[in-house]
């Protein structure tokens, strides 16, 4: 097959790209410039852009730059900044994956004559018993991402490789160093790429696109406990960094209100409720849609490597869906997604309303 | 690289590899092979051997006439608005000037300087300077050709203007797309400074001269040993000069030639082209009309609806037709035009710009082989196209 692999500069999308070599494939790297902004490491910057293209050089493939730099503002970096100013909690790494990976890239290799687009994702592509396709957990629990490439359908899973699900993270690393690449050693990616920690981090992100406001804590009761610096930084379930440790009895924000500048605060119990709304639903596909409304058995996982949850009903209503949990969970931020598996194998996921 | 240019720099490699700074006799032959470079270099270009700076390549050369300009003698910029250029220079120049905060003058659909426009901004900065707030502007920066469409400024009309509005000021062209395509010692005989790059030419990359009339006072980037009469020291490139001179002489002697031979090709590229992908233009075109005399024959610039530069040149790259779009960033990455933007392309077409460039090694049996494949190309993309662009 002719399958261009997405390398981000990384050691797992470089040991992807030396398997699919290795596989006989024909390989084209390509890495995708997404900010030009000041990062960490993350995806986007040139010493990434450089490491991509000498493991390239090294593997005997061709490597090209794609500068999907609009649709990454427009489709990340804007939705993630807006979700903040709302009071939200956005994953841009979901949204990255949804437009760029799997949409933008998808289509371009696609217009380019490939069969097949591969990224280094920790997850493996599973076939059902009637042929359809479902991302299924990679095998390194702690390094499992079939949570943020939950929107992928089986359609769009035809044309995707993941090579490196069957791998533990250790086994990428030993793969990498003896082929000695470059990237053998090299540090996973942490956090938003597109946000730098020594350029002041997320506050300084969004106090230079936003105003943050500072607001005040209240109790259930209405009785103001204390201050924050910024309400738009305020994550629901959140308990660090609101200044309400040491009385013994810990206290999360239960309710971000913006426009208010006040987050209401209380105890762990105050944060349980049985269900939750979701929007921007999408399913594998029809069958995975139709079982869950059908009442099949299902889990669902609230942030990348949380355990799943026990779900009593999933109500799919075209791109929403209403889900009630077997026993009352803590509320989960609007802005993060929320991913149904049938075992193993995801079935769909949305975000939280 | 032009044979004739590798052989001649092959000796300064290997038996003749000294330093023409030295005392010695092996070092007087370097220093004669780069005098001789220089007078001759300095012909062609229509300027006086003592004028001509050697330097690393075009970048250089344009960072010493601006910042050259731009400073006194001690290092110190002389203020805001000392440097104005076009608004479609190459980002040696444009950079610079920017960092200096320096205006930039509009130009037209074609990419020619609106002279209107530039004198506004001189006459303004002329009445600062004399009401004692500013520096003046003391250089005016339009490159002679167009790296990306391929357009020639009216530079002895630009000459006039800032003779007459900015008599302090110097007028500096990067000449690097202009050398092959024009008589540079002529279109550029009004200009003070004027920068080429070897290898737009058939030198080799990493050497470069800045012209500099007499008169034209440019103050050093950086100090050191005194070479190029101190404005810019460090140990000459003595091989690349060797060849960027005989690199010159034979595009010289074939330049006549080769305007007509490539500008046949030129034009059968793109007629070939126009007729037989729809929704292309030629990027200069001025409400459908074409005047190619305004540019050089080595740069067919079109822009074609509904695909996108990056994913066609890397199907023509796989038929092996080699084009550009814009310009390149360090990361390898393509970017948004200025040239595209500063004469108002629109961005969705510009997103589909092609870059195709001809040169003495370009043949009819390669302009014809880029006709049979850029259709088929488009056309693939085309099918794809989801943005409905």
């Amino acid at each position: 097959m002719q399958v261009m692999v997405a390398m981000s500069g990384g050691v797992d999308s470089s040991v992807a790209a030396a398997m699919l070599r290795d596989e006989g494939h024909e390989v084209v790297g390509v890495t995708l410039k997404l900010w030009g902004g000041e990062s960490d490491s993350g995806c986007c910057s040139v010493s990434d852009v450089d490491d991509a293209r000498r493991v390239a050089q090294q593997l005997g493939i061709d490597h090209v730059v794609f500068n999907f730099g609009d649709e990454f503002l427009a489709e990340v970096v804007d939705p993630y900044v807006a979700d903040h100013a709302a009071g939200r909690t956005p994953n841009p790494c979901i949204e990255c994956n949804r437009h760029l990976k799997f949409d933008r890239l998808l289509v371009r290799a696609r217009a380019l004559g490939f069969d097949a687009i591969a990224t280094g994702h920790h997850a493996g592509v599973a076939t059902t018993a009637s042929g359809a396709r479902r991302i299924r957990r990679g095998v390194d629990p702690a390094k499992d991402q079939s949570y943020v490439l939950h929107m992928l359908t089986s359609e769009q899973l035809a044309r995707v490789l993941l090579p490196i699900g069957d791998l533990t993270k250790a086994e990428v690393r030993t793969r990498a160093e003896a082929l000695g690449l470059r990237t053998a050693a090299k540090p996973d990616s942490q956090d938003v790429c597109f946000i730098s920690h020594a350029g002041g981090g997320r506050s300084t992100f969004l106090g230079s696109r936003i105003a943050l406001r500072p607001g005040r804590l209240v109790s259930t009761a209405g009785e103001e406990v204390g201050t924050v610096d910024a309400v738009e930084l305020v994550t629901i379930g959140q308990r660090r960094g609101l200044g309400l440790a040491g009385d013994g009895s810990p206290r999360y924000a239960l309710a971000v209100d913006v426009a208010g500048a006040t987050v209401t605060v209380g105890h762990a119990e105050e944060l349980l409720q049985m269900g939750e709304s979701l929007r921007v639903v999408t399913w594998v596909d029809e069958e995975a849609r139709a079982e869950v409304a059908a009442g099949a058995s299902v889990t669902a996982q609230v942030s990348a490597h949380g355990a799943p949850l026990a779900v009593a009903a999933v109500m799919p209503d075209g791109d929403r869906a209403t889900l009630r949990w077997q026993q009352p969970q803590r509320r989960i931020a609007p802005g993060q997604s929320i991913v149904f598996y049938d075992s193993d194998c995801v079935l769909g996921g949305g975000i939280v309303v | 690289m032009r044979p004739e240019a590798v052989e001649a720099m092959l000796p300064f490699l290997t038996e003749r590899y000294a330093n023409p700074s030295g005392a010695h006799r092996a070092a007087r032959d370097a220093r004669r092979a780069i005098d001789e470079a220089r007078d001759e270099l300095a012909d062609l270009l229509g300027v006086a051997p003592g004028d001509i700076i050697f330097t690393s390549g075009g970048t250089e050369a344009d960072n010493l006439a601006v910042f050259g300009a731009a400073r006194n003698a001690d290092r110190e910029v002389l203020g805001e608005g000392v440097v104005v250029c076009s608004a479609v220079e190459h980002h040696a120049v444009l950079d610079p000037v920017a960092h200096l905060g320096g205006p930039v003058i509009g130009v037209d659909q074609q990419g020619r300087l609106d002279l209107d426009h530039l004198t506004e901004v001189l006459r303004e900065q002329h009445g600062r300077a004399a009401s004692g707030d500013g520096p003046g502007v003391r250089l005016v920066s339009v490159m002679a050709v167009n790296n990306e469409i391929g357009t020639i400024q009216p530079l002895d009309r630009i000459a006039k203007l800032v003779r007459r509005h900015a008599p302090d000021a110097l007028l500096h062209t990067d000449a690097v797309q202009a050398f092959c395509w024009t008589d540079i010692a002529r279109t550029a005989r009004d200009a003070n400074l004027l920068s080429v790059s070897a290898h737009k030419f058939g030198g080799p990359k990493g050497v470069g001269a800045l012209a500099s009339r007499a008169g034209a006072t440019v103050h050093a980037m950086q100090l050191g040993g005194g070479q190029e009469r101190g404005r810019r020291p460090g140990t000459q490139n003595v091989a690349g000069i060797v060849a960027m001179t005989v690199a010159a002489r034979i595009t010289a002697a074939e330049r006549e030639s080769e305007i007509l031979r490539i500008g046949a090709l030129r034009d059968r590229l793109l007629d070939g082209l126009v007729a037989t992908v729809s929704d292309l233009v030629e990027t200069t075109a001025v409400g459908g009309v074409v005047d190619r005399s305004q540019q050089v024959a080595g740069i067919a610039h079109v822009c074609i609806a509904g695909v996108e530069s990056e994913a066609l040149l890397f199907l023509l790259e796989r038929e092996g037709v080699f084009a550009s779009a814009a310009s390149s960033c360090s990361s390898g990455a393509m970017e948004p035009s200025h040239v595209l933007a500063a004469i108002g392309i629109d961005p969705g077409l510009a997103a589909g710009s092609l870059r195709l460039s001809l040169g003495h090694t370009t043949t009819e049996a390669e302009i014809d082989h880029a006709l049979a494949v850029i259709p088929g190309a488009v056309a693939q993309l085309r099918r794809f196209d989801l943005r409905g662009s």
